[in-house]
C-alpha cells in the first residue's frame, strides 16, 4: 500500500476532524438550546444516546430492518427526553441552576442504572450495515463511510435547523424565551410548548448522535453516554453556553483541537490528549469567561 | 370591565399590595400614579397572572382571572407592556412585533395591524430589519408598544413608558398614547411621570406603599393639595 | 428558689459535652460492637467528611466544584505511595524517582502531605478559576476531575496507572477516622463562625451587595476551596488505608453521587444538616443493599435486584429536589447549647414542681 503525502494525510485529518466535529456540534445544539430556554444542563443527554442506540440494536434483533429500527431508536430517544422534561424537570423550574444540575446527574445515574440492570454492563456490538461501516479508498487515502455520513448528516440538520430558528413562528419564539423569559410570558407565547420543543428536537439529535457514534465505535454499553455529553459539554462552552450558532462552533473547534493534538503530541504524551484538551478550555475561560461568543465581561472580584 | 377586588399580594414575607382595589371602564384611559415601590408594578404583574395574589380577585368582563396562567391572560385580551420596555434585543424589529402577534389567529387581520403600528411608529417601519439591540431608548419602548399592541389588545397596560427617556422622546410616546386612547384602546397607564400621566389619564388611582390612598378624575387629583406638593414638584419643603 | 434565669450551656461546655459524647460512643463501637457495624462506622466518619468538606465548598459560597472528588484522589494516591512498605514499592512500584523509592512514611505525615499537597493543587487551580461564574465554573472543575484522572491513569511509574494499587497498610481505624472527623467538623464550624464564615455567607446570599461591602469573592471562594480540598484529601487517605486497594476508577464523578445525595439531604448551607444527612443516607444505603440480597418476608419474596439501590437513591434525590431542595436543616444549624440548657431546664422544672 502506497504511503500517504504530506497532501493526503492533511485531508484524512481533517476529514476526520470535520466528521467528529460535526457529532459534538449535533450534541452540543442540543445541550445548548436546552441550557439557553430553560438555565438547565442536561448531563443526562449523553444517556439519550445510549438509550437510542439501544432501541434500535433491539429492533434489530426483533427483526425490523435496520433503517427502520433507527427510526424507532431516534423516537424513542425524542419519547425518554420528553417523558425526563416531564417528570424530572418541570417539577423544578425556577429552581436554583444547581440544583437543576444536580437533578440532571440524579436522572443520568437512575438512567444508566437501570440500562445495568436491564441489558448488563458489558458492552455488545452494534449492527451497522455496511453503508455505515465500510472504508472508502481513495487511492492511498483511507476513509471511513460513516465519517462521510456524518458530515453530510450534519449538514442537512444545521441547515434545516437553521431555517428553524430564524424563518418559523416557533424558532423565533424559542429565540425570544432563551432572551427574556417573563417578556414572553407577557406577550402570551406559550412556554410550555416552547420548552417541550427544545427537548424534543434536542432529544432527536442526539438520538441521531447516537447512531453515528454507536457505528463508529461499533459497539454500545450503558455507560457509552458520559464522554460524548461531556465533549458536548465542553463545545457548549467554548462557542458560550445559550449560543446556538456557539455549540456549532465549538462542536468542530473540540474536534480539530483533538485530531491536532493526537498528531502534535509526541507519542508519550497522546494519551495525556484529553488533559490538555481541558487545560486549553481552562486557558480559554480564562480570557473568554463566557465561550467565544459569549460577552468578555468579567467578574470584576 | 377590568375588576380589581381587595388584593393582597405578598413577595415572600413582604407585604406588597393591601387590599386595594381598582377598576378600568371601556374605552377608559386609567392611571396608576405613585413612587417607587409603591406597589404599581406589582399591580400590572398582579393582574398579567405573573404573581397570585393571596386573598382577592382580579376579573375581566365577570371572568375570573386570578387562577389563569399568563398565557391564558393574555388570550383574553390584557397586554402588558413590562417596565423597562424588555424587548428581543436579539431579533429584529420585525421579529419583536411578530412576537406581539403569535397567539392570533386570525393572520388576515395581521398585515393590517402591523400598518396601523407603523402609522403610529412610522420609525420602525424605517428600522424593520435592524435588529432590537441597535434602537435607541425611544425606539425600544415604541417597538414595546407596538409589539403589545400586535397583541390585539382590548386592554392595555402600560409599565413606565418614560422611564430613562429624554423629555422630547416621552412628549412624543405620550403622544402616541393619546392617539391610541383617543382610537377607543382602554388603556391603564403606570406612571412615575404624574404630570404627563394625569394630562392625559381620565381617572387616576395614587399608590403610596402598598394602599390606593387617592382616586378620582384627573381633574380631582390635579386640584388636590397633597398631590401638588409630592407628586408634582409643588412649591413646599 | 426562683425559677433560674435563662441558663445556657456555655459554648465550651456545649464542645465538651459533644466531644465526649462521640468518643463515649466511638469506644462503644470499638469494643462492643460487631466488625460490620465498625466498618460502617467508618465509612460512616469518611463520608461527614467529605459532605462538611463540599458543603463548606459548595454550600457556603454557592460554587459548586463537580471535580472534588479530584482532590480524594490526590489524597488518597500521594498518602498511598508515601505508607506504602519499601518492600512492596520495589515489588509494585519499580520505577519511582529515587528519593521516593526509599521513603517510608507513617501514616499521620503521609496523610497530612497528601492533605497539604491538594490544598497546593486547589490554590493554583483555583485561582484561576475562581472567577468564573455559574456553569462555568462547574465546567472548570469538571475538566479539573478530567484531568487528575488522565494523570492518575497515565503515570504509571507512580500510580500503577489503571491497573490496582493494593497493598496499602490498613492503618485507619475508629480513633483516626474518629479524630480527624471530630478536628473537621471543627475547623470548618469554626470557620463558618468567623468572620470569614460570615463573609462567605453573605457572597452566597447576594453576590453584589457583598461585593459592595468590601468583601472579596475572589479570597473568600479560594479560602472555601483550599480548606475543602485538604479535608477531601484528608478523607482520601483515610478511605485509601481503609480500603487498601483501589484504581482511578475509583474516583469519578459518579462516586460524589452518594456524597452529594447527603448534602442535599441534609441541606446546603449546615454543617449539622450534613451530618445528619450522612447518617440518614448511609443507614438508608446500608439497608438498601441488604435488601438487594432479596427480601424474604414469609409469604412476598423479593428477588435480588442488584443495582437497585443506586436507582432509588436517584428518585430519592430527585424527590428531595422536587419537595423540599432546602433539605433538613436548610441553612440552620442544630443549636446544641439551646437543645442542652432546654432539657437541663426541664428537669430543673420537674424538681421545682415535685416538691
Amino acid at each position: 500500500m502506497t504511503s500517504l503525502t504530506p497532501f493526503e494525510f492533511i485531508i484524512q485529518q481533517a476529514i476526520n476532524a470535520i466528521s467528529i466535529g460535526s457529532i459534538y456540534a449535533l450534541m452540543a445544539i442540543g445541550l445548548t438550546m436546552v441550557f439557553g430556554i430553560l438555565r438547565l444542563i442536561n448531563f443526562a443527554h449523553g444517556d439519550l444516546i445510549m438509550v437510542g442506540s439501544y432501541a434500535t440494536l433491539f429492533l434489530t434483533l426483533a427483526g425490523v430492518p435496520f433503517w427502520i429500527a433507527v427510526g424507532g431508536g431516534i423516537a424513542i430517544s425524542c419519547l425518554t427526553g420528553l417523558l425526563m422534561e416531564r417528570v424530572a424537570y418541570r417539577p423544578i423550574r425556577g429552581a436554583q441552576d444547581v440544583s437543576m444540575l444536580l437533578t440532571s446527574f440524579a436522572v443520568t445515574i437512575f438512567l444508566e442504572n437501570i440500562a445495568i440492570l436491564m441489558f448488563s454492563p458489558s458492552s455488545r456490538p452494534f449492527p451497522a450495515p455496511g453503508l455505515l461501516n465500510s472504508a472508502m479508498n481513495f487511492g492511498a487515502l483511507r476513509v471511513n463511510s460513516v465519517d462521510i455520513i456524518a458530515i453530510v448528516v450534519a449538514g442537512i440538520l444545521l441547515i434545516l435547523l437553521t431555517f428553524f430558528i430564524t424563518r418559523t413562528d416557533m424558532g423565533t419564539s424559542m429565540r425570544a424565551v432563551s432572551q427574556d423569559l417573563l417578556a414572553s410570558r407577557l406577550m402570551g407565547i406559550n412556554t410550555n410548548r416552547v420548552f417541550v420543543t427544545a427537548f424534543g428536537i434536542g432529544s432527536i439529535l442526539a438520538g441521531i448522535v447516537g447512531i453515528l457514534w454507536s457505528a463508529r465505535v461499533g459497539k454500545i454499553d450503558p455507560l457509552m453516554g458520559f464522554y460524548p455529553v461531556l465533549k458536548a459539554f465542553v463545545a457548549c462552552v467554548i462557542g458560550g453556553l445559550g449560543s446556538l450558532p456557539g455549540a456549532v462552533m465549538g462542536g468542530y473547534i473540540l474536534g480539530f483541537l483533538e485530531i491536532l493534538l493526537q498528531g502534535i503530541l509526541p507519542a508519550s504524551l497522546t494519551p495525556f490528549r484529553d488533559a490538555f484538551v481541558f487545560s486549553i478550555l481552562i486557558v480559554l475561560l480564562l480570557f473568554r469567561p463566557n465561550g467565544l461568543l459569549g460577552s468578555t465581561e468579567m467578574e470584576k472580584f | 370591565m377590568l375588576k380589581v377586588e381587595n388584593i393582597e399580594v405578598y413577595y415572600g414575607h413582604i407585604h406588597a399590595l393591601k387590599g386595594v382595589s381598582l377598576d378600568v371602564r371601556e374605552g377608559e384611559l386609567v392611571s396608576l400614579l405613585g413612587a417607587n415601590g409603591a406597589g404599581k408594578s406589582t399591580m400590572l404583574m398582579t393582574i398579567s397572572g405573573i404573581i397570585r395574589p393571596r386573598i382577592g380577585t382580579v376579573t375581566y368582563q365577570d371572568i375570573d382571572l386570578t387562577k389563569k396562567i399568563p398565557e391564558e391572560i393574555v388570550l383574553q385580551g390584557i397586554v402588558q407592556c413590562p417596565e423597562g420596555r424588555r424587548i428581543f434585543g436579539s431579533l429584529t424589529v420585525i421579529e419583536n412585533l411578530r412576537m406581539g402577534a403569535v397567539r392570533r389567529k386570525d393572520r388576515a387581520e395581521l398585515k393590517k395591524d402591523l400598518e396601523w403600528v407603523f402609522s403610529l411608529f412610522p420609525v420602525l417601519e424605517a428600522r424593520i430589519s435592524q435588529s432590537g439591540a441597535t434602537l435607541s431608548g425611544g425606539e425600544q419602548q415604541m417597538l414595546a408598544i407596538g409589539r403589545s399592541l400586535m397583541a390585539k389588545p382590548r386592554l392595555l397596560m402600560l409599565d413606565e413608558p418614560s422611564l430613562g427617556l429624554a423629555p422630547l422622546v416621552v412628549q412624543e410616546i405620550f403622544k402616541v398614547i393619546q392617539q391610541l386612547h383617543q382610537q377607543g384602546v382602554t388603556i391603564l397607564l403606570v406612571e412615575q411621570n404624574a404630570r404627563q400621566a394625569m394630562a392625559i389619564a381620565d381617572r387616576c388611582y395614587l399608590l403610596e406603599t402598598g394602599h390606593v390612598v387617592l382616586s378620582g378624575t384627573a381633574a380631582d387629583l390635579k386640584s388636590n393639595i397633597a398631590v401638588e406638593q409630592f407628586y408634582l414638584g409643588g412649591t413646599a419643603k | 428558689m426562683q425559677n433560674n434565669p435563662k441558663k445556657h450551656f456555655s459554648p465550651l461546655g456545649t464542645g465538651l459535652v459533644l466531644v465526649a459524647g462521640f468518643f463515649g460512643l466511638l469506644a462503644f463501637i470499638n469494643f462492643g460492637a460487631s466488625s460490620y457495624i465498625q466498618r460502617i462506622m467508618i465509612g460512616l466518619c469518611i463520608s461527614i467528611i467529605l459532605v462538611v468538606s463540599l458543603n463548606l465548598s459548595s454550600g457556603f459560597t454557592g460554587v459548586f466544584s463537580l471535580g472534588h472528588i479530584g482532590f480524594m484522589a490526590i489524597g488518597a494516591y500521594t498518602a498511598a505511595i508515601l505508607t506504602l512498605p519499601l518492600s512492596l514499592k520495589l515489588a509494585y512500584l519499580p520505577d519511582l524517582p529515587g528519593w521516593l523509592e526509599n521513603t517510608q512514611l507513617a501514616f499521620l505525615p503521609a496523610t497530612l502531605i497528601g492533605g497539604l499537597l491538594a490544598m497546593l493543587v486547589a490554590f493554583l487551580f483555583g485561582v484561576s478559576v475562581m472567577r468564573l461564574t455559574g456553569p462555568y465554573v462547574g465546567v472548570a472543575t469538571l475538566g479539573f476531575l478530567v484531568i487528575v484522572n488522565v494523570i492518575l491513569v497515565n503515570w504509571d511509574s507512580m500510580t500503577r496507572g489503571a491497573r490496582t494499587f493494593s497493598g496499602v497498610p490498613p492503618f485507619t481505624d475508629i480513633w483516626w477516622v474518629g479524630g480527624w472527623t471530630a478536628v473537621t467538623i471543627y475547623v470548618i464550624w469554626r470557620l463558618a463562625r468567623s468572620s470569614y464564615g460570615r463573609q462567605m455567607m453573605a457572597i452566597r446570599d447576594n453576590q453584589i451587595a457583598a461585593q459592595s461591602l468590601g468583601i472579596s469573592v475572589l479570597r473568600m471562594r479560594l479560602l472555601a476551596f483550599c480548606v475543602s480540598a485538604f479535608f477531601t484529601a484528608v478523607a482520601g487517605s483515610l478511605w485509601a488505608h481503609f480500603i487498601q486497594s483501589f484504581s482511578p476508577k475509583a474516583f469519578l464523578f459518579v462516586e460524589t453521587f452518594a456524597i452529594i445525595t447527603m448534602l442535599i439531604a441534609g441541606g446546603m448551607g449546615s454543617i449539622s444538616g450534613s451530618v445528619i444527612g450522612a447518617v440518614g443516607i448511609t443507614i438508608l444505603a446500608e439497608i438498601l443493599r441488604n435488601a438487594e440480597r432479596g427480601v424474604n418476608l414469609g409469604f412476598v419474596h423479593i428477588p435480588p435486584v442488584y443495582g437497585a439501590s443506586q436507582i432509588i437513591m436517584a428518585v430519592i434525590f430527585i424527590v428531595l429536589i422536587i419537595f423540599r431542595p432546602e433539605g433538613i436543616m436548610g441553612k440552620r444549624e442544630l443549636n446544641f447549647s439551646q437543645l442542652f440548657s432546654f432539657t437541663f431546664r426541664r428537669k430543673k422544672r420537674k424538681e421545682v414542681t415535685s416538691q
